[in-house]
C-alpha cells in the first residue's frame, strides 16, 4: 500500500510579472515555492488551500501544462523533470487531469463521443474498430448512456459534463488523476454524486488521486491523506483522521473551523484577520505570520521547515 | 447512482428501453440547419447561379458559340450611350458595347478574382495568425510586426509593388490582392486564438497528449470559424473592388475584357449622363457580395452545434 507513485521534491514555479528593458525579471510571483510531497499508489491525496495558494499550479505542473522553475518530479521512480519534451509527453497518458469548470473544459464543437475517443485515438491505444465500444464502456462507467455519445456538451447539465470530463481522463487508463476542484462548480446535490462516482472509479480502475479542493469539507469525504497549502508553501501534511482530530498548524485550525456545521453551538470559529497577502511580495519569515493568531518571536524572522512531529504528520510551524 | 456504474447493468437497462439512438451524421445535421435558414438558401442559390453563368460563358467561349446577345468586347461608336431599351437591356457604354453582355461575361472574371484572392489571403493569414497567437513570444512578435509593416503601407501601393515584382496580368493582380489582405486575417485570427487558447478544453487537449498542430486545427480553429467565415465573405467584395482599382491603373484586367469593378471604374465619369453604365455593374457586385454574406451567415450558424436544429 505504501508504494510511492509520485514524489515531488522542492518543486517551485515562479511566474514573471514584469521585466526590465533587458528582459530581466523585476517582479516574480512565487505560485509554488519549494513544495515536497509524496503520493502513494492507490491513495487519494487531498490538497487544500485558499484561492491563489498555488494548488492548481502544482496540479498543472504534474500534468505537464506548466514546466517547473526548479525542483524534481519522480513518477514510479523515474525523474520526469529530467526528460526532454518528447519523452515527457509519453508519460502524459499515465497522469491525467479532471478540470474544475465542466462548462469550459469540453470543446463545444466536438460530440461527447469524440471527446472521449480522442485520447484513445491519438495515443493509439486501440484499433479504430474498437474505439466506439470502448467509448460506450467509459460512458457507462461514469453513469451516462450510450445514445448520449452523439450529443454536444451544451446539451448536458454541469454534473453530466463533469462525468464526460472524468470519462475522458479515464480513457487512457491513467495511473494518477489530478482532480482540480472537480466539484466546486457543481450544485451541492450533484457534488455528492460526482464524489461517490470518483470514489467508486478509484476502486474499479485502481486509481490514485491528487484531489485539489479549497475547503476541508469536500476533501474529508474522499482523501486518505491531506496536505494544506498557504501562499505557495505546504504548511501541514497528515493522514486524514489525524488532521481532522489534531490539526497543528494554526492555519489548518482556522480552515477546519470554517467548515459549516449544522448544530450551531459547536466550536467557535477562528476568524483570521486581514486578506491573503500578495504572492508577489509575501511576508518575510513564515508566510502566514501576518494573519496568524499565535504569531510570536521567530515567525517574522525565518520561514519554518516541514518537520515530522508524529508518524506521517508533518507540519511547518515554529510552535513545533 | 453510484451503483449503476457496472457497465453491464447500465447497458442492459438501455437495451431494454430500446433507446438506442441511431447516430446522425454531422454533415446531414448541418445541411438541415442551413436549409431552415431562408436567407442562406437564397444566398446559396444566387452563388450557384453565378457559378453556372460563369461556367457556361467560359465553356461557350472555349468552343466558340456566342450565347450572349452581343459580343461583349465589340465596340461600335455609333451606338454609344444608348439608354436601356428592348434591344440593349442595360444600355450601351461609352464605346457602344452592350452592358448586359459585358456584365454576364464579367461574372467569370469577378467571381474568380473574389474567390481566389480571398482563398489566398485566408489560408496564409489564418496560418500565420494561428502560429503567432498560439506560440506567442518571439514568433508572435516577428510575425505580427511584419503584418504591421504591411498594414502601414496603403494596400493599393503595396499591391502595385507586388505587381511590379510579379509582372502584369489578371492572375498576378489576384495574387497581389490576396497577399495584401493577409494581415487583416492574421490579426483577427491571432486575437481570437489568444482568447480561445486560455480555455480549459485547450489545456485538456494538451493533457491527453495532443500535439500543437492538432490542438490548433481541431480544438482552436473550429471555435473561431464563425469569425473567419464572416470576414471571408466580406473580403470577397473588397477583393473585387481592389481588382478594379488595379485594373484602373492598367495593372489588373486589361481592356477590353469585361470585369465588374473595371466597368465601374471606367464609367465613373458618366455618372450623370449615363448612370446605367455604373448602376448595373454596381448591382451585380452588390448581389454577389450579398449572396456570399447571406450564405456565410447561414454557414456560421450551421457550423455551430449550439444553433443547430435537431
Amino acid at each position: 500500500m505504501n508504494e510511492v507513485l509520485m514524489k515531488v521534491q522542492d518543486l517551485s514555479k515562479y511566474f514573471t510579472i514584469d521585466t526590465d528593458w533587458r528582459g530581466k525579471p523585476v517582479s516574480v510571483l512565487k505560485a509554488v515555492d519549494e513544495v515536497s510531497l509524496t503520493i502513494n499508489k492507490g491513495e487519494a491525496f487531498g490538497l487544500v488551500g485558499e484561492s491563489g495558494c498555488g494548488k492548481t499550479t502544482l496540479g498543472k505542473i504534474l500534468v505537464n501544462l506548466y514546466s517547473p522553475t526548479s525542483g524534481k518530479i519522480f513518477f514510479e521512480g523515474k525523474e520526469l523533470s529530467a526528460l526532454n519534451k518528447k519523452q515527457r509527453r509519453s508519460y502524459c497518458k499515465d497522469i491525467q487531469m479532471i478540470f474544475q469548470d465542466p462548462y469550459a473544459s469540453l470543446n463545444p464543437r466536438m460530440t461527447v463521443g469524440d471527446i472521449i475517443a480522442e485520447p484513445i485515438i491519438i495515443n493509439k491505444l486501440l484499433p479504430m474498430s474498437e474505439v466506439e465500444e470502448r467509448v460506450i464502456f467509459l460512458l457507462n462507467c461514469v453513469g451516462l448512456a450510450r445514445h448520449q455519445r452523439n450529443r454536444f456538451p451544451h446539451e448536458f447539465s454541469g454534473g453530466q459534463r463533469q462525468r464526460v470530463g472524468i470519462a475522458r481522463a479515464l480513457a487512457v487508463e491513467p495511473k494518477l488523476i489530478v482532480c482540480d476542484e472537480p466539484v466546486s462548480a457543481l450544485d451541492v446535490s450533484i457534488q455528492a454524486q460526482v464524489l461517490n462516482l470518483l470514489d467508486d472509479l478509484k476502486e474499479e480502475f485502481k486509481l490514485t488521486y491528487l484531489f485539489i479542493a479549497h475547503g476541508l469539507g469536500v476533501v474529508k469525504h474522499i482523501s486518505d491523506r491531506v496536505g494544506v497549502m498557504y501562499l505557495g508553501k505546504l504548511v501541514e501534511i497528515a493522514p486524514k483522521k489525524e488532521l481532522y482530530a489534531n490539526p497543528l498548524n494554526p492555519y489548518t485550525q482556522a480552515l477546519l473551523s470554517a467548515i459549516p456545521v449544522i448544530n450551531s453551538e459547536k466550536k467557535e470559529r477562528i476568524i483570521l484577520k486581514g486578506d491573503v497577502p500578495s504572492p508577489i511580495n509575501p511576508p518575510a519569515g513564515c508566510r502566514f505570520s501576518s494573519r496568524c493568531f499565535k504569531e510570536f518571536g521567530p515567525c517574522k524572522l525565518n520561514a519554518p521547515k516541514l518537520k515530522e512531529v508524529s508518524p506521517g504528520h508533518w507540519v511547518a510551524c515554529h510552535l513545533f | 447512482m453510484a451503483k449503476d456504474n457496472s457497465a453491464n447493468s447500465a447497458e442492459n437497462l438501455i437495451q431494454a428501453a430500446e433507446y438506442v439512438e441511431k447516430p446522425e451524421s454531422q454533415l446531414k445535421e448541418m445541411w438541415e440547419t442551413l436549409k431552415q435558414n431562408k436567407a442562406a438558401v437564397v444566398g446559396l442559390v444566387i452563388i450557384a447561379l453565378l457559378a453556372l453563368i460563369a461556367i457556361t460563358v467560359w465553356i461557350s467561349e472555349l468552343i466558340g458559340i456566342q450565347i450572349l446577345p452581343y459580343d461583349p468586347n465589340y465596340s461600335d461608336m455609333t451606338k454609344s450611350f444608348i439608354w436601356p431599351n428592348a434591344e440593349h437591356w442595360f444600355g450601351t457604354d461609352q464605346l457602344g458595347r452592350d452592358v448586359f453582355s459585358r456584365i454576364i461575361d464579367g461574372t467569370k472574371i469577378s467571381l474568380f478574382v473574389g474567390v481566389t484572392a480571398v482563398a489566398i489571403s485566408l489560408s496564409i493569414g489564418v496560418l500565420l495568425g494561428s502560429i503567432a497567437g498560439y506560440r506567442g513570444g518571439k514568433t508572435d512578435a516577428l510575425i505580427m510586426r511584419t503584418m504591421d509593416v504591411m498594414l502601414a503601407i496603403p494596400s493599393i501601393l503595396l499591391a502595385i509593388a507586388f505587381m511590379a515584382a510579379l509582372g502584369k496580368g489578371l492572375d498576378k493582380a489576384v495574387i497581389a490582392i490576396g497577399l495584401v489582405s493577409i494581415p487583416e486575417y492574421a490579426r483577427i485570427v491571432r486575437g481570437s486564438i489568444l482568447s480561445v487558447k486560455e480555455n480549459d478544453y485547450v489545456q485538456a487537449a494538451r493533457v491527453i497528449g495532443n500535439g500543437d498542430s492538432r490542438i490548433i486545427f481541431k480544438h482552436i480553429l473550429p471555435n473561431i470559424i464563425s469569425l473567419i467565415v464572416v470576414r471571408a465573405t466580406l473580403g470577397i467584395s473588397s477583393a473585387v473592388l481592389d481588382t478594379a482599382a488595379l485594373g484602373f491603373l492598367g495593372l489588373g484586367v486589361q481592356p477590353p475584357f469585361a470585369e465588374w469593378g473595371d466597368m465601374l471604374g471606367r464609367a465613373r465619369g458618366f455618372i450623370f449622363t449615363a448612370p446605367y453604365t455604373l448602376i448595373f455593374p454596381g448591382i451585380a457586385i452588390t448581389i454577389t457580395v450579398l449572396a456570399f454574406n447571406l450564405f456565410g451567415d447561414g454557414l456560421r450558424d450551421a457550423l455551430d452545434p449550439k444553433s443547430r436544429i435537431k
